[in-house]
């Protein structure tokens, strides 16, 4: 079992280094670099910049150097928890981004494991109801919410909570909470704020994974093995929990990587949209004022994200399947 | 053969006087059509039976051909603009004036300013009875901006308005927005599956069929880009692209950025197939009548899973129209004078908008219309790819 965890982290280095590569060279793709267009924006406004100042933070940061140093000193800095400068916000990413990456990792965790606790049921309820009105609802239901972009569920939902609640949902907190340290009346306040994202950013992945799992639920239940049960006598619960439900719940826990991804890409949407305090927002603001190290390290940060969660469904499913487990090699 | 031994000790050479038919066996008599019918007859056959795709697949054919005659279509143009009509809500179609018939009209508008609330407030103008035209001629539009012409399939009545759909901010139709937008919006996500399908089987052709280290490195990068999301990266890429593109630029610069990060499916699927059908006899025998990779992968190998590949892709037209729509809701997409469904929903931006004038919101119905029937019409060409199971 260590062996293949150990395995499984060397495994994911590679790939971080292909991503982070990557997301380097498209950091570097504009043309020119922020103090470019900073000093014309100095100059637009009638300001002389200071050269000097200027030259003395490129230097700093290493500007000045060709882009393979470049990326090797953005690499081991962020290996070593310096994640850059936000020229923008002229102060270091870590600071910026603060308790926002938390935030991203408390809302993601939580989607997920509300699209796993209601993707369960309905696709076990859908593939042993096959063709019953049940599944036909359900199923609908499901590709409504494929269906429906996630920030006009987002503004919808407002919508409708502002008609109904007569309270504002935006944001992931009380504001007076915003700056102030981790106290259990902020835990309070953010559980009562958290609900709402996590219905908008979960619906899509919900729909996909009772999709998925229906589909393979119905496949292991046309299998001989669980004719041969039901012949023999069992109750037809008792077979399915005994064989075809432990077989799908490995696809199940495998099927994380692929809403993984998905799942933060809407976060960081329907962030935008609630004005959650979370990396959504400010990515695409870096994003828009070119502040490309902060939006590197940020896409860096979400990709990461993905792949320890890809670790980690990994990990457990070698817990559960031992066939993994003592192959010890590749997964797919 | 039907034809019995005679009843001798010694058997003769015995040769069968009737005709020898080699297509006997094809031409039997149970269930004759269908072992007739070639295999995009059987995939006809089978698809026919996905009700739901085969609608989905009419409507959308309907769709695909209403954005070719969009400035017929549509009663106003896209950037027409009434000043004296901003934020009017939807108008009504009726028959009946006063319990008589008079055909479909709208009633005239009439707007006052409620000055507590600082808002237009737009009433019915029961006495104005506007009668619609069919086949009229309206408005002057330029014909996918070469010919000129004036012939609507509806136009208001003479000094009329017909905003069926409403107004936004500055007093353009959104009926007529939705139209033209649609002329965007459905045919990036097709430019951006051509793109990806182009990529993934290049790509996995390659890979699948000669291996070694191109596949190693092919099958890293398929990791690597499905383990980023997507939503994200498309932002990055559309960032980076310079501001003073001009609109259509913007518009395949966003068709190639979402194909770009779509082919891996594509070419994981174009992979493993290669890899099993390429030990199959009659890629040997073409081998050895000495035909080159290229001809073998794409003569022989690529038609024989096309459908499962145009199955898959139109699976996932539905995640680029999405991924078109956020990118031009956060702005970083396509941006105005370009107007696509996305663009149209920036309008509808924050709750306070949406709870006064909800119909800007109307741009997303056609975008869930158009993702339900791709994902039916995907669904019924990926059972009918396999007209045998």
């Amino acid at each position: 079992m260590l062996r293949y965890i150990l395995w499984r982290i060397m495994v994911m280095i590679p790939t971080l280094v292909m991503i982070s590569l990557l997301i380097f060279t498209i950091i570097e793709l504009p043309p020119g670099d922020y103090f470019e267009s900073y000093v014309e924006q100095l100059k637009a406004i009638g300001e002389k910049a200071d050269m000097q100042e200027i030259e003395d933070l490129r230097a700093r940061y290493g500007f000045d150097k060709s882009e393979p140093v470049r990326y090797l000193n953005w690499v081991s800095g962020m290996v070593t928890g310096d994640f850059g400068y936000s020229f923008e916000y002229r102060m270091p990413v870590t600071d910026v981004v603060g308790d926002r990456v938390w935030l991203t990792i408390l809302v993601s965790t939580v989607t997920i494991i509300v699209t796993w606790l209601l993707a369960f049921p309905i696709g076990v309820y859908s593939a042993t109801h096959q063709y019953s009105w049940g599944d036909y609802g359900l199923t609908l239901l499901g590709l409504i919410g494929l269906a429906v972009p996630n920030f006009v569920l987002a503004l919808v939902l407002m919508y409708f909570a502002n008609i109904w609640f007569g309270t504002s949902i935006g944001h992931l907190m009380d504001q007076q909470y915003l700056s102030e340290p981790m106290s259990w009346a902020k835990v309070k306040s953010i559980l009562e704020h958290i609900w709402i994202p996590v219905i908008i950013i979960g619906t899509a992945g919900t729909a996909g994974m009772v999709r998925r799992l229906r589909a393979n639920l119905l496949d292991e239940l046309n299998k001989q093995y669980v004719m041969t049960a039901r012949a023999k006598g069992l109750h037809p619960f008792r077979v399915l929990v005994k064989y075809p439900l432990r077989m799908s719940l490995n696809f199940f826990i495998s099927d994380i990587g692929s809403i993984l991804p998905a799942v933060i890409s809407g976060a960081e949407i329907t962030a935008v949209v609630l004005s959650l305090e979370t990396t959504g927002p400010m990515l695409i603001r870096a994003l828009q004022s070119q502040d490309m190290y902060l939006a590197g390290s940020f896409l860096m940060f979400l990709s990461f994200l993905t792949v320890i969660g890809v670790l980690i469904s990994d990990i457990a499913l070698a817990l559960f399947d031992p066939r993994i487990r003592l192959r010890g090699g590749r997964t797919r | 053969m039907t034809s019995t031994l005679p009843p001798q000790t010694d058997l003769p050479h015995y040769v069968h006087q009737g005709h020898f038919d080699p297509y006997a066996l094809e031409k039997g008599s149970e269930g004759s059509l269908i072992n007739q019918a070639s295999q995009l007859r059987l995939m006809w056959l089978r698809f026919k039976q996905h009700r739901l795709a085969l609608i989905s697949g009419i409507l959308l054919l309907i769709a695909y051909l209403m954005i070719v005659v969009v400035e017929f279509l549509a009663p106003y143009q896209v950037h027409t603009r009434n000043v004296d009509f901003i934020y009017a809500p939807p108008q009504a179609v009726h028959l009946f004036h006063e319990g008589e018939f008079v055909g479909p009209f709208v009633y005239g508008r009439k707007m006052t300013l409620d000055m507590v609330n600082l808002q237009r407030v737009y009433t019915d103008d029961r006495a104005d009875v506007q009668k619609l035209r069919f086949f009229c001629h309206g408005e002057t539009y330029r014909f996918w901006g070469m010919a000129e012409g004036n012939l609507h399939f509806v136009c208001p009545a003479e000094n009329g308005q017909l905003y069926l759909l409403g107004t936004d901010r500055l007093g353009r139709d959104v009926l007529s927005r939705i139209l033209y937008g649609a002329r965007i919006s459905l045919t990036i996500g097709l430019l951006g599956v051509a793109t990806s399908f182009i990529l993934g089987i290049v790509i996995g052709g390659i890979a699948g069929y000669w291996g070694g280290w191109f596949d190693l490195v092919v099958q890293r990068v398929i990791e690597v880009l499905q383990s980023i999301p997507s939503i994200p990266l498309w932002l990055a890429l559309a960032a980076i692209m310079p501001a003073d593109w001009s609109p259509l630029l913007i518009y395949l610069g966003i068709t190639f950025i979402l194909g770009l990060l779509d082919w891996t499916g594509l070419a994981r699927a174009v992979r493993s197939k290669l890899l099993s059908l390429r030990e199959e006899d009659y890629v040997l025998a073409a081998q050895l009548m000495g035909a080159g990779s290229a001809r073998i992968i794409g003569r022989h190998l690529i038609p024989g899973f096309m459908s499962h590949l145009i199955a898959s892709a139109t699976l996932t037209i539905p995640g680029m129209i999405l991924g078109e729509t956020t990118l031009s809701f956060l702005g970083l997409g396509l941006r105005p004078p370009i107007t696509s469904w996305g663009v149209l929903l920036t309008e509808a931006r924050s709750v306070s908008i949406v709870a006064l004038y909800p119909w800007l919101l109307f741009p997303v119905l056609p975008v869930i219309f158009v993702i339900l029937a791709f994902n039916f019409l995907g669904d019924g060409l990926r059972d009918a790819a396999d007209p045998y199971r």
